[in-house]
């Protein structure tokens, strides 16, 4: 096990290199100069130039490149330009924000995604099962952004329920703190919701067709007993695609922070696309790629938990 | 959840708890969200993507210093900002009075004004001008600020010394004669040095902030929001706050701002989305507008092989262009330009050439340059989706594309990325990334004679050593602008800038489309605002009505 988590650990090397290359290299074909915004827009070639030299930026990009890594293997992930703050203090500021929407977001996603699952899967073909299919489809349907949008028009503008965005003010209370994430939690959590719903409705109707199952009838158990066993035999699959949307909502979330101003890891990338700001994207980006791996890392190594036929080793 | 489920009913009873958890929940946060709403407080949604840096010359360009640079911070020279109605002139602000040597005309004297202190308690004075020119200025100064100098070193071209005569007057020395200095040291604020030493440097003064301005900072969180409270040992009594606090937030998503100010999150946003504007009227919110030193034009090349090198051509361009049709578009919120500043500018002038609608005029001009139905103009211009200052620049350029074709001119548009629009307007149409476009479309700060008139047009600026992007050169231009450089008798001065801007009706040297009107939607509460015509504004008058 500890073998197969070393070699695990060492595969995320490659693709944090990758992903940190051509992200790099997507940066430098975008049109724009980050001194844009450091600088004001009627600055002088000469400040320009001074201000890109103290920056690095008039160096070779391959140097650059290089440089930046030699930086990162030492752990300084260098200083955005635009906030001059560190870019790892910018990234630790936003990656709190944007843990606490993912993990309420992935904790309502699987528990809404399990029980219309479960529901839709033991009862396939029933209305229930469509309704349930049909709730999952559109989640996974509607674009994100959009339903946030709604969703602020609906909650905030109209009843003025929850704050619209932000995240609130230091030194509030929990329930404060709370009624700002609502509505970017839902937002976040119905595309994960429909897909864990698809895939553990497929699961459970496969595993209530195999033969386990007719043998467990046979033997006269109840139906809330069969009904474990299914569940046992499904969660491995399950926790698989959950893993991977985790992931998805760390990363992934840049419209739906930015529709909330939310101040996490994806309204930090959008700023720093906007702004060219070539550090703050290419550690924001290399530290969610890290998280990415690090959650199907230890999604492998919590499945054979679960289903001791599968060995990692 | 009652629905019959057939086969198995296992998963009922954990999914009703499940609901009823999820439930109470909700109920919870419902019950607590109202709490989160400050009162007495005016909040301000932004649009720049951070908070600007208490520091003191701070960042995110006009808007920073609109809501941070002039708030907490005070130059020598200020704005006279408590009008709507005339053009904001320049008034005494942390000096009293100045001059210049009538002897040595590179000789200015800043007499300081008495009783100012910093937030801190620190008084201020003619040690602390010279401490923040430094700041500024002088790289071996232990306070010397990279940030901060990168934003006013440019400001202040000229000044190449200064130095305090005594506590109170600080004499400074320039390059050459230079009459614009007054606006130049407008943008040069003050920090605290009693503060800088404290905190020990500039990372740490942005938590612990001091200038002399009506409002001091009580909080600040970058990415997230600045608390400015009222300074109560503010100079000017006349300029003392009745808010409780201000909170600045930056919100760059528009439809994010407008929801913000809908649900009652935040009281003033800025720049609301022209298709935002009614419904937020119908609604009971207000609209602030007001005409502001900002031009939005078309920069035109004067390289060989330009068209718009031809006189003729570029007046009939400026006679196609529908500006009162482009008004109601932007659902009113422009101001069709008529030159590079409003016509209710000082500088203004009296052109003889008006800038209207008169698309028979143009194609009459168009036909005496030798183009015709059969023989149709083609250029290529560079304009940007979106950006600071920019208003609607699709839908305003789709519009100008359509009056053009009327007068037989086609034009193709190279969009590009704001960001990348201003990285070839600083290195001019002769770099290669112009790649054959013959004008860019960038808006315009016009705060002063400078930035307004003269840059653009001096052929000692050209890119990418100055910002005349199209390389004109004219001797009757540079002579106007040597003359309003080193004329220190304002009136005639304004005689010289009349004539500068004369110049640039007359030969039509742009194509003046439209200024902006700086909309910011407001709460009904938000009382005692008055939107001067600038880019900056006086938050001190405002009050909130319960």
């Amino acid at each position: 096990m500890l073998g197969y988590i070393l070699k695990r650990l060492l595969y995320a090397v490659p693709v944090t290199l990758a992903v940190s290359i051509i992200c790099f290299s997507l940066v430098q074909l975008a049109p724009g100069d980050p001194l844009t915004v450091v600088l004001p827009a009627d600055a002088s070639q000469e400040i320009v130039d001074q201000t890109r030299a103290r920056y690095g930026l008039d160096k070779p990009l391959p140097t650059q490149y290089l440089l930046w890594l030699g930086n990162v293997l030492q752990g300084d992930l260098g200083t955005s330009i635009a906030s001059g703050r560190s870019v790892a203090s910018e990234i630790g500021h936003a990656i709190g924000y944007t843990l606490s929407v993912a993990v309420l977001a992935c904790l309502l996603a699987l528990v809404v995604g399990l029980a219309l699952g479960l529901v839709a899967g033991y009862a396939m073909g029933s209305p229930v099962d469509k309704l349930a299919s049909a709730t999952a489809i559109s989640g996974v349907s509607v674009p994100h952004y959009w339903l946030g949008i709604v969703l602020v028009v609906f909650f905030s503008v109209k009843l003025g329920w929850f704050p619209a965005m932000g995240a609130g003010r230091s030194g509030q209370s929990l329930g404060d703190a709370l009624s700002f994430m609502i509505l970017p939690v839902l937002t976040m959590a119905a595309m994960p919701a429909g897909i864990i719903t698809r895939s553990v409705r497929a699961l459970v109707a496969e595993k209530l067709g195999q033969e386990f199952v007719t043998a467990l009838r046979a033997k006269g158990m109840t139906s809330p007993q069969i009904f474990a066993h299914v569940v046992k035999n499904a969660a491995p699959t399950a926790l698989a695609v959950i893993g991977v949307q985790m992931g998805y909502l760390m990363a992934g979330s840049i419209l739906v922070e930015t529709v909330f101003a939310w101040p996490g890891t994806g309204l930090l990338l959008n700023n720093a696309i906007l702004t060219r700001d070539i550090p703050l994207l290419q550690g924001t980006i290399l530290v969610l790629a890290l998280i990415f791996v690090a959650l199907n890392l230890i999604v492998d190594i919590l499945q054979p938990l679960f289903d001791p036929r599968i060995q990692r080793a | 959840m009652k629905t019959p489920i057939p086969r198995a009913s296992g998963p009922l009873p954990s999914l009703k708890s499940m609901l009823r958890l999820s439930l109470a929940a909700a109920a919870l946060s419902i019950g607590l969200s109202g709490a989160s709403l400050a009162e007495g407080s005016l909040r301000i949604a932004m649009t720049s993507s951070d908070v600007p840096l208490p520091n003191g010359q701070t960042d995110q360009g006009a808007e920073g210093m609109r809501f941070m640079g002039y708030q907490v911070f005070e130059a020598l020279v200020a704005y006279d900002l408590s009008s709507a109605d005339k053009p904001v002139t320049l008034i005494p602000g942390l000096a009293s009075e100045w001059s210049v040597d009538p002897e040595d005309q590179t000789k200015w004297t800043f007499k300081l004004r008495e009783g100012v202190t910093f937030h801190d308690g620190s008084a201020f004075d003619a040690n602390a001008v010279v401490w923040n020119f430094d700041k500024i200025l002088n790289p071996d100064a232990a306070q010397y600020d990279e940030k901060q100098s990168a934003q006013g070193r440019g400001r202040i071209p000229t000044v190449a010394s200064y130095r305090a005569v005594d506590d109170m007057t600080v004499e400074i020395t320039t390059s050459a004669p230079d009459a614009l200095i007054p606006y130049q040291i407008a943008w040069i604020v003050m920090s605290s040095p009693a503060a800088y030493e404290a905190a020990g440097n500039w990372d740490a003064f942005l938590q612990s902030p001091s200038g002399t301005g009506p409002f001091t900072v009580s909080e600040y969180v970058p990415r997230e929001r600045a608390v400015l409270v009222p300074f109560d040992g503010y100079w000017n009594e006349d300029r003392k706050s009745d808010l409780d606090e201000v909170v600045l937030m930056p919100v760059p998503d528009p439809s994010a701002r407008v929801a913000a100010l809908r649900s009652g999150q935040v009281d003033w946003i800025e720049a609301p989305p022209p298709d935002a504007l009614d419904s937020l009227k119908a609604a009971g919110f207000t609209i602030s507008s007001n005409v502001y030193p900002h031009v939005w034009p078309w920069h035109f090349s004067m390289l060989d092989g330009s068209p718009w090198t031809d006189e003729r051509i570029r007046k009939a361009a400026n006679l196609a262009i529908d500006r009162e049709g482009m008004k109601v578009l932007l659902g009113g919120m422009m101001v069709p330009a008529k030159g590079m500043v409003p016509e209710t500018s000082d500088w203004f002038g009296n052109p003889e050439f008006e800038v209207t609608y008169d698309p028979e005029a143009a194609i009459a001009l168009m036909q005496e340059a030798g183009y015709g139905p059969d023989n149709r103009l083609k250029v290529k211009a560079i304009i940007s989706p979106a950006g600071s200052g920019q208003m609607q620049p699709m839908l305003m350029n789709e519009l100008i594309q359509q009056n053009l074709a009327a007068i037989g001119i086609d034009v193709e548009f190279d969009v590009r990325d704001w960001n990348a629009l201003l990285a070839n307007w600083r290195a001019g149409a002769k770099d290669a990334s112009t790649d054959g476009a013959q004008s860019t479309n960038s808006s315009y700060f016009s705060q002063d004679p400078f930035t307004s008139l003269m840059r653009h047009i001096d052929s000692r600026l050209v890119a990418p050593k100055g910002t005349n992007w199209g390389y004109y050169s004219n001797p009757e231009a540079d002579a106007l602008i040597d003359q309003i450089r080193t004329t220190f008798d304002t009136a005639e001065q304004l005689k010289a800038i009349q004539a500068l801007h004369e110049l640039y009706v007359n030969d039509a040297l742009f194509l003046f489309v439209a200024h902006d009107v700086a909309p910011r939607a407001m709460a009904p509460e938000v009382q005692g605002f008055v939107q001067a015509q600038n880019w900056f504004q006086d938050l001190t008058p405002v009050t909130i009505e319960e």
